[in-house]
């Protein structure tokens, strides 16, 4: 395979899987901004904060009002990362490496494409909100279902799932980091309803709720929802879980390639981490450091990869 | 020529009555409900813009891409017709070849005085690099499509050789695809020819002419200026269709006297490279020192035998519209015999005689530029408004040698499905023709091209033409 298909497959999946969060972060904002007006201001900053795009944002607005931050979010070209930016992406990408998808696979990158454009070329409003979050998840769906039904498991399917985790650990830490405050052992003490609010705004974006709920026996301390979306290999969008997936898609790599590189030993090193260390060990060491440290070798092993596969020149 | 001409209609010749080809199309037609039709030629749209089937249209915002309509009435071939043509086309792509290596070597045909030696020493088509050398296999042209128009039951005329990298191929499968999926009940009752593994020939004949240091199974890449340009989404479907990588220039580089292209595990040499770049962007240390699309030094490995380029540089010079007026003298030169097809007839505007009958005769003639394609720079003088014809007089006057002019060809028509029922329009076809040393092999069928507005001649894409499936009947 060309470096460079490995790259646009890669990117590819990344930005469908950042487009996807987006939704699911605003969804849990949208919730959380409808139950509690008085805060709301903070609860959509936190939303710009969570995506890392607060800077830019202010750099165009003053105040951050709902509708500002929704279609900033949604369908701002001057936001890299907003969705109708990022789902062009991923259909260029997806041009780019066309030889290497299966026509179905196509097809649903190129009528997300199309219906999100046409979802997002006017202004969203309020109300219109949950139907457009929800055309976009299921939009991503049928992107993944297709791969999933139609693509061989071959080093193509590896780089694509390998662009997915990575954008959903690195995704997954930052709206941690971002609230990890209300995930402190000394402000949980206070257990006030709001700070359930909060919780359940952090399982919400991951699409974690009633798993966690499923899995709890519906207790939400702070303990146990760090250690469901950090260390429980279960949960689809947990840090555990995405490093154990690039890591088996970076072992087969290695096996079908007959190759071991330097990105092998990085995720080798972080899935062991992961492996010897509790959520008390976490918590005592400092949840906002653990979490930098994470996006910090998270980022470094894309860029690894990026090298070690020669995606560029 | 008079404006009220009847024209060749291909389903109903010049009666009431469908021409036998066309019988069960017809019937097809006529028993459907017109609106239902129109709904699925509306499906179809929503069909190609999905498949993402578009080419982006120069001029325009960069991120245009638009569709090419597609009309769902089939062109039909009886299998007689079409076989006649494909002699003819064998016999003209023989000769095509056989200029080029004669004109790039000895020159007989110019000595002989066949051919004026200053329409080829003076032609920026003619490329001095590929003097002396035999491409593999001594193919020139691996891929060519040949543009015919039909004026009468038996009248099929070359409009134009394209030998350096036709497009088109990609309508030509996606636009069965479409037909097959939204009528399938279409191809049990009438024995169309499939088109539908021109990938594997293409494939096939390209590893034929596999160069000299290739030792192992050719390795065939389709190299592309990359995503913005207008044939991307060919580039990227044959590529496709044929298992073959998708490069673009910065993927390459020359190692140990090859092409290789980057590739997850390291450096992998590439034996035939299907190009979709022009010749002066195909490698700027030889040709245009700006490309940025080429890779620096192909040619040297060319020259070396250490990869086949498709087609090879330098065949511009053979489907040159000044050249094309020589056709039928190049094709007796080198087959022996009399061209099968015949040419349109063509003013050479270099020359005074012709000068002078061209300019009395503007309104009346179509003139194109000597290396001109798509449709653009041309002068339809029937349909040109007096000023479009005054503005045209000065700059052929300016540089007379730059131009050609043929009669405005009274082209047949098919009928396309319109909101009032069937209604005929001006059609080309484009069949498609692979050429390795083992066989020159035509694809049953091609890309008929069609003029959508009433009256209108002129079936470029760019100019507002749409497509058609076309069909190769079985014996």
């Amino acid at each position: 395979m060309l470096g460079k298909t490995a790259g646009g497959l890669f990117w590819m999946f990344r930005y469908l899987e950042r487009s996807e969060n987006t939704a699911r972060i605003l969804d849990a904002g949208f919730r959380i901004a409808l139950t509690r007006a008085a805060t709301s201001e903070d609860e959509w900053s936190s939303v710009l904060t969570t995506s890392g795009m607060r800077e830019t944002y202010l750099l165009h607005y003053d105040k951050f009002d709902a509708d500002s931050v929704i279609n900033f979010m949604l369908r701002d070209k001057k936001n890299p990362s907003s969705v109708i930016v990022v789902s062009e992406a991923a259909r260029n990408n997806a041009r780019l490496v066309r030889t290497a998808l299966t026509r179905e696979v196509w097809e649903a990158v190129n009528e997300n494409w199309i219906n999100l454009n046409d979802a997002l070329s006017r202004p969203v409003r309020q109300k219109e909100l949950p139907a457009v979050l929800g055309l976009i998840r299921q939009q991503s769906a049928l992107v993944r279902g297709a791969l999933h039904g139609t693509m061989l498991r071959n080093d193509i399917f590896d780089f694509a799932r390998l662009g997915t985790f990575l954008e959903r650990a690195d995704n997954t830490a930052r709206i941690l980091d971002v609230k990890y405050h209300v995930l402190l052992p000394s402000v949980s003490l206070v257990g006030s309803s709001l700070d359930n609010v909060q919780w359940e705004t952090i399982l919400r974006s991951v699409s974690a709720l009633n798993s966690f709920k499923s899995i709890s026996g519906g207790e939400l301390t702070p303990r146990e929802i760090a250690d469901f979306l950090i260390l429980d290999k279960r949960v689809p969008r947990s840090l555990g879980f995405c490093v154990g997936k690039i890591a088996t898609n970076l072992d087969y790599l290695a096996k079908d390639y007959g190759l071991e590189l330097p990105c092998h030993t990085r995720v080798g090193t972080l899935k062991g981490a992961l492996a010897e260390i509790t959520i008390d060990n976490i918590i005592e060491d400092g949840l906002h450091e653990f979490l930098g440290d994470f996006i910090t070798k998270i980022t470094e092993l894309g860029q690894q990869i990026e090298v070690d596969y020669r995606f560029t020149n | 020529m008079s404006k009220d001409q009847v024209f060749f209609d291909e389903m109903f010749a010049k009666g009431v009555d469908p021409r036998n080809p066309y019988q069960s199309i017809h019937e097809w037609v006529s028993s459907e409900d017109p609106k239902a039709l129109t709904k699925k030629a509306e499906e179809a749209e929503i069909f190609f813009r999905r498949t993402g089937i578009t080419f982006n249209v120069y001029g325009d915002d960069a991120a245009t891409e638009r569709l090419i309509p597609f009309d769902i009435v089939p062109r039909v071939l009886a299998a007689r017709e079409f076989s006649k043509l494909a002699e003819g086309i064998e016999q003209r792509v023989q000769a095509l070849n056989a200029f080029l290596h004669d004109i790039y070597h000895r020159q007989e045909i110019l000595k002989a005085g066949v051919v004026p030696t200053s329409l080829v020493a003076n032609n920026i088509a003619f490329e001095p690099k590929m003097i002396g050398f035999t491409p593999p296999g001594n193919i020139y042209t691996h891929i060519v499509g040949v543009d015919i128009v039909r004026t009468g039951e038996d009248d099929f005329f070359v409009l134009e050789d394209n030998a350096r990298t036709p497009s088109g191929v990609s309508y030509m499968l996606e636009n069965r695809e479409t037909m097959l999926q939204m009528f399938p009940e279409l191809f049990s009752s009438n024995r169309v020819r499939a088109v539908s593994d021109y990938p594997e020939r293409l494939l096939k004949s390209l590893r034929a002419s596999k160069p000299l240091k290739c030792e192992d199974k050719p390795v065939v890449a389709v190299l592309t200026p990359g995503i913005y340009n207008s044939a991307y989404f060919e580039h990227s479907f044959i590529a496709e269709q044929m298992g073959a990588e998708l490069v673009e220039g910065h993927d390459l580089q020359i190692i140990d006297g090859r092409v290789a292209m980057r590739t997850t595990q390291g450096y992998k040499a590439i034996d035939v490279l299907y190009r979709r770049i022009d010749d002066e962007y195909l490698d700027p240390l030889n040709f245009n020192p700006d490309s940025m699309l080429g890779v620096p030094g192909i040619f040297d490995v060319y020259r070396s035998g250490g990869i086949t380029i498709a087609n090879a540089p330098g065949t511009g010079i053979a489907d040159d519209k000044a050249l094309y007026s020589y056709m039928p003298e190049i094709v007796e030169f080198y087959t022996g015999r009399k061209a099968i097809l015949k040419n349109v007839e063509t003013y050479r505007c270099s020359e005074a005689d012709s000068l002078k009958y061209v300019l009395e005769n503007l309104e009346d003639l179509v003139v194109k530029e000597v290396h001109g394609s798509g449709g653009y720079g041309m002068l339809v003088g029937p349909a040109a408004s007096k000023k479009e014809i005054s503005a045209f007089r000065k700059k052929l006057e300016a540089n007379p040698d730059n131009y050609i002019a043929q009669p405005t060809l009274s082209l047949s028509t098919v009928p396309i499905l319109t909101k009032k029922g069937l209604a005929p329009r001006h059609v080309d076809l484009r069949p498609f023709v692979l050429v390795s040393p083992k066989k020159i092999d035509i694809v049953p069928g091609g890309l008929t091209r069609v003029a959508l507005k009433k009256g209108s001649l002129v079936v470029n894409s760019s100019q507002g033409g749409g497509t058609k499936d076309t069909w190769v009947l079985r014996d």
